[in-house]
């Protein structure tokens, strides 16, 4: 380790950079996601759900490994990869061991890559990725690595799931297919087509394009292709500004079907669309917010929205990453021993707080979970997002969705 | 044939919209000489109060106090902030509208959040007004094309037919006789600001509910403006107007109509090649006309200014 | 450029006052990490060093040659993406090259690019080509996104540098890092000031300031701007391969406008008047981005603030503010500046802090959860629910803004005392040495200039 209490002019940088060295007891999560910028919205979100994760379900029920407490530890990226290396190696050098990301994929592709580098070149300073929201299949297929835990579906998982759905429905003859241009986009539609060929071999995917990222102003052009197309269904992984452009112009529009997508929930999106959104919006996620699933979910809902009036839990798999890492560290014994806690992450089986069963597969560390096909509306809410009195209520689960799905990852273990 | 028409409104629409944005900036550009980087951070401003006050008061007021609001902050930057960086030059001047752009985006972050507003169109347009083939046009988009047509009618006839306009045309070639002739042209400078900006605020208060009330709504469409002002050529009114309907048009139809870039190259000779997942240029065969649409307008700025740098109506250069 | 009027300049010659100040540069560069020894602080002024190189290269356009551009990422990105296929290359065994020459190649991948768009882009100065770099700009980080196969989409491309060892180092630990860096950044720091003495550098100055003056003088602007454009290229793409070593990442942010448009406010806040104003701004930007941003979400809002006031009251930008303090130096009059500037300073600064712990409250205020009432600022812990804490901060800021105005005009008696000459006699001789030629008058410059040709 190095010495830390260098005086004169190390101060200068340390008084930023090790300003909690005073907390040692603390086992650290470096939270390293945006939380400045135009991203700062989800970020801060995420950082207030770990937080409250953390001190709500392992430092109240007292803490791990006889009384070690969580904290998780803010770093802001501004959602640049550059940044967030940067970020990596103050989090390490403050002695953390955990790193928690979620948002953008090309965020988590550089910090798997870079953590890979790290703990082969230093291995007495190993740490763990635990990814809570970045669903780019490659990182639990080509790009794999042995430190990397994603709690996530990942975005063909969710596809399976919503195909599923799609092919139950016998109405649906017709699909629309439209993202942002960039791999989150490209994957989406890739396993569209390629779920929809597998499964209802008759569905004719009547337009797949990809359109700038960020960039879009209008989507009205967008929406009349989707009517002339007569499809039945879109399938869109918009999210963001992008997603609530393309969805209230398509609804305007005059389309009357539904609209399949990944994130259209949550940070002013669900308020954005009210009323427009109702019949017309669908989500395919994990975790079941409506109707809650157990008296212990809606306790811990409750307890969030009284510590957070504007705030909203839409990812509930953070509590996932919370307690499996608590269950991890005290099975291992350790808190520092970072291989030993990933050995036992690996295939570990969890009941989550928001419903299901999870299963961290030790071939490619990516969870399984249940899958949701959840539905935008204000009736029977009983959790709304953005106080805006329109929430999701699930429709249909997938348990254990892709449970055998295949996976190209070839694990290097230490 | 009918989705033709259904994309000559929308594009319409959007064209129209960016001239209200850009009938500003060229106005202030004219006037001063100062590309305002900050225009777009006074129409994020109009849509936020405009979100604030409707709250309140309702949309049609919040149309009414929203822009001449924005249009006073715009006067107050000009007054204190513009006059003072003017003395040091073109490139500070430029810089500071720069860094004032980063500074409201901070500003409306810091009071209002990251979140986007809920802010949407007032309850009374909220139905289709007419459908073509399927495709509705919803009233608002209707009423936006009215407001945007009368914004241009009004800013004409106030520039070519009275007395304010003439000083104004005077203090845009001659700011000096002017003066010496006992007009205030520092005060004519300010009130141009405002006014430029509570353009840019209007088109705000109407565009917010429609593409998104966020904290990044400047950021996004801050540098288009400035092409367009470009394309049209630089302190020019009606070039201002065909270089907004322009890119409107370019935009709507390019992202209509799936023109796939293997179909032009092979038209003019280029074969495919047989594997794709191997070639280099892999992503310029699938490459299609709704991928490049919103950049479109940033070619065609190049293009112009490389063969005409005074743009399609300047008659200086930029 | 041997005419004898400028010899006497400090240009060219190996004079102790020019040779100085790069020794100093050099020594501190040496023994920085023997002070900064954590990883994160080597990574930080690795990226300080990156963000100098390409400053100092930004500067030769925007300070030296008065062209302003909008899409300066995109040199320094593509050269950074080029380096990065090529590490690829090398660690598959196609090519052999060492890693410490990789910023020759990135320099010269800068430098190829910007012929092209220089070829065409340098024919105007001014907004024209102020608008061709913001579309080119724009163009090309849209296409970073659709073409795939060189930029790798919103992943990027990543290598790894490790692949070979040089004379026994093998770019494993971030200090052998560090020091190739360094010694890139020393290197092309010393290349580009002596860009900035060669006649193109001069006659760059003179087209910034009068282009007619300078056709007439036989010399063509747009050559003149051409060659400054390209030479800027070259560092961009220097700083580009080091950023590619460094984080062995190169992505989609590279090229973005956020990045360029960041270059710019790096420049101007460290000041485009003399060579060294682009690296104060740099290492001022880059702890405020790194280290700021670690204690306060707000960062970019004083950011923001800190750009517009200096824009509004320094258009020298910090370097101005350090350069302007030579004449009272020179005069020996310094002495009389120290007590008003405790005066009005230790106030002013009290009242900053006042304001900006009332902003970071009603922050708190605003968006805390509910039941936080606690918070920590300036290593001071309070509520931020109750009365005191803010009559406290709205007293200190009241007090300390209300005692530097009060003594406002004694410093500026004060300065204005100090910047008068003890005797008028041996003013212009004192002066004329302190001030960097590229701030002054570049028309008596070229009155130099005008001889030769």
């Amino acid at each position: 380790m190095i010495n830390k209490t260098k005086l004169g002019l190390a101060a200068v940088l340390a008084a930023g950079i090790s300003a909690s060295a005073a907390f040692a007891e603390n086992i650290k999560i470096a939270f390293i996601d945006p939380l400045s910028g135009p991203f700062a919205g989800t970020g801060v979100n995420g950082l207030h759900q770990f937080e409250f994760a953390a001190e709500k379900l392992i430092n109240e029920a007292g803490g791990v490994l006889d009384g070690k407490m969580f904290e998780i530890v803010g770093f802001d990226n501004k959602i640049s990869p550059k940044e967030s290396l940067i970020q990596l190696q103050v989090a390490i050098d403050q002695g953390i061991r955990f790193i928690a990301q979620g948002n953008s994929s090309g965020v988590a592709n550089a910090l798997t890559d870079a953590i890979n580098k790290h703990n082969r070149r230093n291995p007495d300073q190993r740490v763990l990725f635990l990814n809570y929201a970045a669903v780019d299949p490659a990182l639990t297929n080509d790009k794999c690595n042995f430190w990397h835990f994603r709690f996530d579906a990942n975005a063909d998982i969710k596809m399976d799931a919503l195909t599923d759905v799609i092919a139950s429905n016998e109405d649906i003859k017709k699909v629309y297919i439209i993202g942002q241009d960039y791999s989150f986009g490209k994957a989406v539609a890739a396993a569209a087509v390629r779920n929809l060929e597998a499964k209802r071999p008759d569905i004719e995917v009547v337009g797949n394009e990809l359109h700038p990222i960020g960039k879009v102003k209008d989507f009205t052009p967008y929406s009349r292709k989707i009517i002339a197309s007569g499809a039945d269904a879109v399938i869109t992984g918009n999210w963001g500004a992008d997603m609530v452009g393309l969805g209230r112009s398509v609804v305007e529009s005059g389309y009357k079907g539904p609209i399949f997508t990944y994130y259209a929930a949550g940070s002013g999106i669900t308020a954005a669309f009210g009323e427009a959104g109702k019949g017309a919006i669908l989500l395919v996620g994990e975790g079941q917010v409506n109707p809650p699933v157990s008296d212990r979910a809606a306790e811990y809902y409750k307890a969030y929205k009284a510590k957070y009036p504007d705030g909203n839990i839409d990812q509930g798999r953070i509590a996932n990453v919370i307690e499996m890492l608590a269950k991890a560290i005290n099975e291992a014994g350790s808190a520092d021993d970072v291989v030993a806690i990933a050995n036992a992450l690996e295939g570990m089986e969890h009941d989550a707080l928001f419903g299901g069963k999870l299963k961290m597969r030790a071939v490619d560390h990516q969870i399984i979970q249940d899958v949701h096909i959840s539905a935008h509306t204000d009736e029977n809410v009983t959790f709304d997002y953005d106080n805006s009195g329109y929430g999701v209520v699930s429709e249909s689960v997938v348990t254990m969705a892709a449970a055998d799905s295949a996976t190209t990852c070839q694990m290097k273990r230490p | 044939m009918d989705l033709i028409l259904v994309n000559l409104i929308d594009g319409l629409v959007t064209g129209l919209l960016l001239f209200m944005l850009s009938a500003g900036l060229t106005l202030i550009f004219s006037m001063m000489g100062v590309l305002n980087f900050a225009h777009a951070s006074f129409y994020m401003l109009g849509a936020y109060f405009a979100f604030q006050i409707s709250i309140y008061l309702g949309f049609w007021v919040a149309l009414l106090i929203a822009p001449p609001l924005v249009g006073l902050m715009g006067a107050g930057v000009e007054r204190y902030g513009l006059r003072r960086v003017h003395q040091y030059g073109h490139v500070p001047e430029l810089i500071f509208t720069f860094g004032l752009a980063l500074l409201i985006e901070e500003v409306v972050k810091f009071f209002c959040g990251n979140d986007l507003q809920p802010y949407t169109q007032p309850e009374i347009l909220n139905f289709t007004a007419f459908a073509i083939a399927g495709n509705s046009i919803p009233a608002y988009k209707v009423f936006m094309i009215f407001c945007s047509i009368g914004i241009f009618l009004v800013l004409l006839y106030v520039l070519t037919k009275t007395r304010v306009g003439m000083i104004i045309q005077a203090a845009l070639s001659y700011p000096r006789t002017v003066e010496a002739l006992g007009h205030n042209v520092p005060l004519i400078f300010m009130g141009v600001f405002g006014v430029g900006t509570a353009l840019a605020g209007v088109a705000g208060v109407i565009a917010g509910p429609v593409l998104g009330t966020f904290p990044g709504m400047a950021f996004v469409l801050g540098s288009i403006v400035f092409v367009t002002i470009v394309i049209g050529g630089l302190g020019s009114l009606w070039g201002a107007l065909v270089a907004s309907l322009l890119i409107g048009w370019i935009t709507t139809f390019a992202k209509t109509y799936n023109v796939g870039a293997a179909d032009v190259l092979t038209a003019i000779g280029f074969e495919k090649p047989v594997d794709l997942s191997e070639s280099a240029l892999r992503d310029l065969w699938t490459l299609t006309s709704p991928q490049i649409a919103d950049i479109l307008p940033y070619l065609l700025m190049v293009l112009i200014l490389v063969f005409r740098p005074y743009g399609l109506f300047g008659k200086r250069d930029a | 450029m041997t005419d004898g009027a400028q010899t006497n300049r400090s240009y060219g010659g190996l004079s102790v006052g020019a040779v100085l100040p790069w020794v100093i540069g050099a020594i501190l560069l040496l023994i920085l990490p023997m002070i900064f020894q954590e990883r994160s602080a080597l990574t930080i002024m690795n990226q300080m060093s990156i963000t100098i190189i390409f400053a100092l290269a930004y500067n030769m356009l925007l300070g030296q040659g008065g062209m302003l551009s909008f899409g300066h990422a995109v040199y320094m990105g593509l050269g950074g993406f080029f380096c990065m296929h090529i590490l690829n290359w090398v660690e598959d065994g196609h090519i052999f090259l060492p890693l410490p020459f990789l910023p020759v190649l990135g320099g010269l991948f800068g430098l190829g690019f910007a012929t092209i768009i220089g070829a065409f882009s340098t024919r105007n100065a001014g907004t024209v080509f102020a608008m061709i770099s913001l579309g080119i700009g724009e163009l090309v980080a849209a296409c970073s996104v659709i073409v795939v196969a060189f930029f790798g989409g919103e992943e990027g491309i990543s290598g790894d540098r490790t692949y070979a060892t040089f004379m026994g180092v093998e770019f494993l630990k971030q200090i052998e890092v560090y020091y190739l860096t360094a010694f890139w950044l020393m290197l092309s720091a010393v290349l580009m000031y002596l860009f900035s003495r060669t006649p193109v550098g001069r006659m760059a100055n003179a087209v910034r300031d009068n282009p007619e003056r300078a056709e007439f003088l036989g010399y063509s602007a747009r050559w003149v701007r051409f060659y400054s454009f390209c030479a800027s290229g070259f560092f961009c793409g220097v700083a580009g391969a080091l950023f590619a070593i460094n984080f062995e990442i190169l992505t989609e942010e590279n090229l973005n406008a956020t990045t360029s448009g960041t270059i710019l406010l790096v420049t101007f806040l460290g000041g485009v008047g003399f060579f060294f104003g682009p690296i104060i701004g740099a290492v001022v930007f880059t702890l405020l981005q790194t280290v700021l941003s670690l204690s306060t979400e707000l960062w970019t809002l004083y950011a923001g603030a800190l750009f517009v006031l200096t824009v509004m009251f320094f258009p020298g930008g910090l370097s101005g503010l350090i350069m302007m303090h030579v004449i009272p130096l020179r005069f020996g009059k310094f002495n009389l500046l120290v007590m008003p500037y405790i005066k009005t300073l230790i106030p002013g600064i009290l009242g900053v802090f006042g304001l900006s712990a009332l902003v970071e409250s009603l922050f708190h205020l605003r968006h805390s959860a509910v039941g936080d009432h606690e918070m920590t600022l300036f290593w001071t812990t309070f509520d931020s629910h109750t009365v005191l804490p803010w009559v406290v901060m709205i007293a200190v800021t009241g007090v300390g803004f209300y005692f530097a105005r009060a003594n406002w005009p004694e410093m500026r008696a004060a300065w204005d005392e100090a910047n008068t000459a003890p005797t008028v006699g041996n003013v212009l001789s004192e002066t004329k040495p302190a001030v960097d030629p590229d701030t002054v008058n570049p028309v008596a410059e070229m009155q130099g200039e005008e001889g030769k040709s």
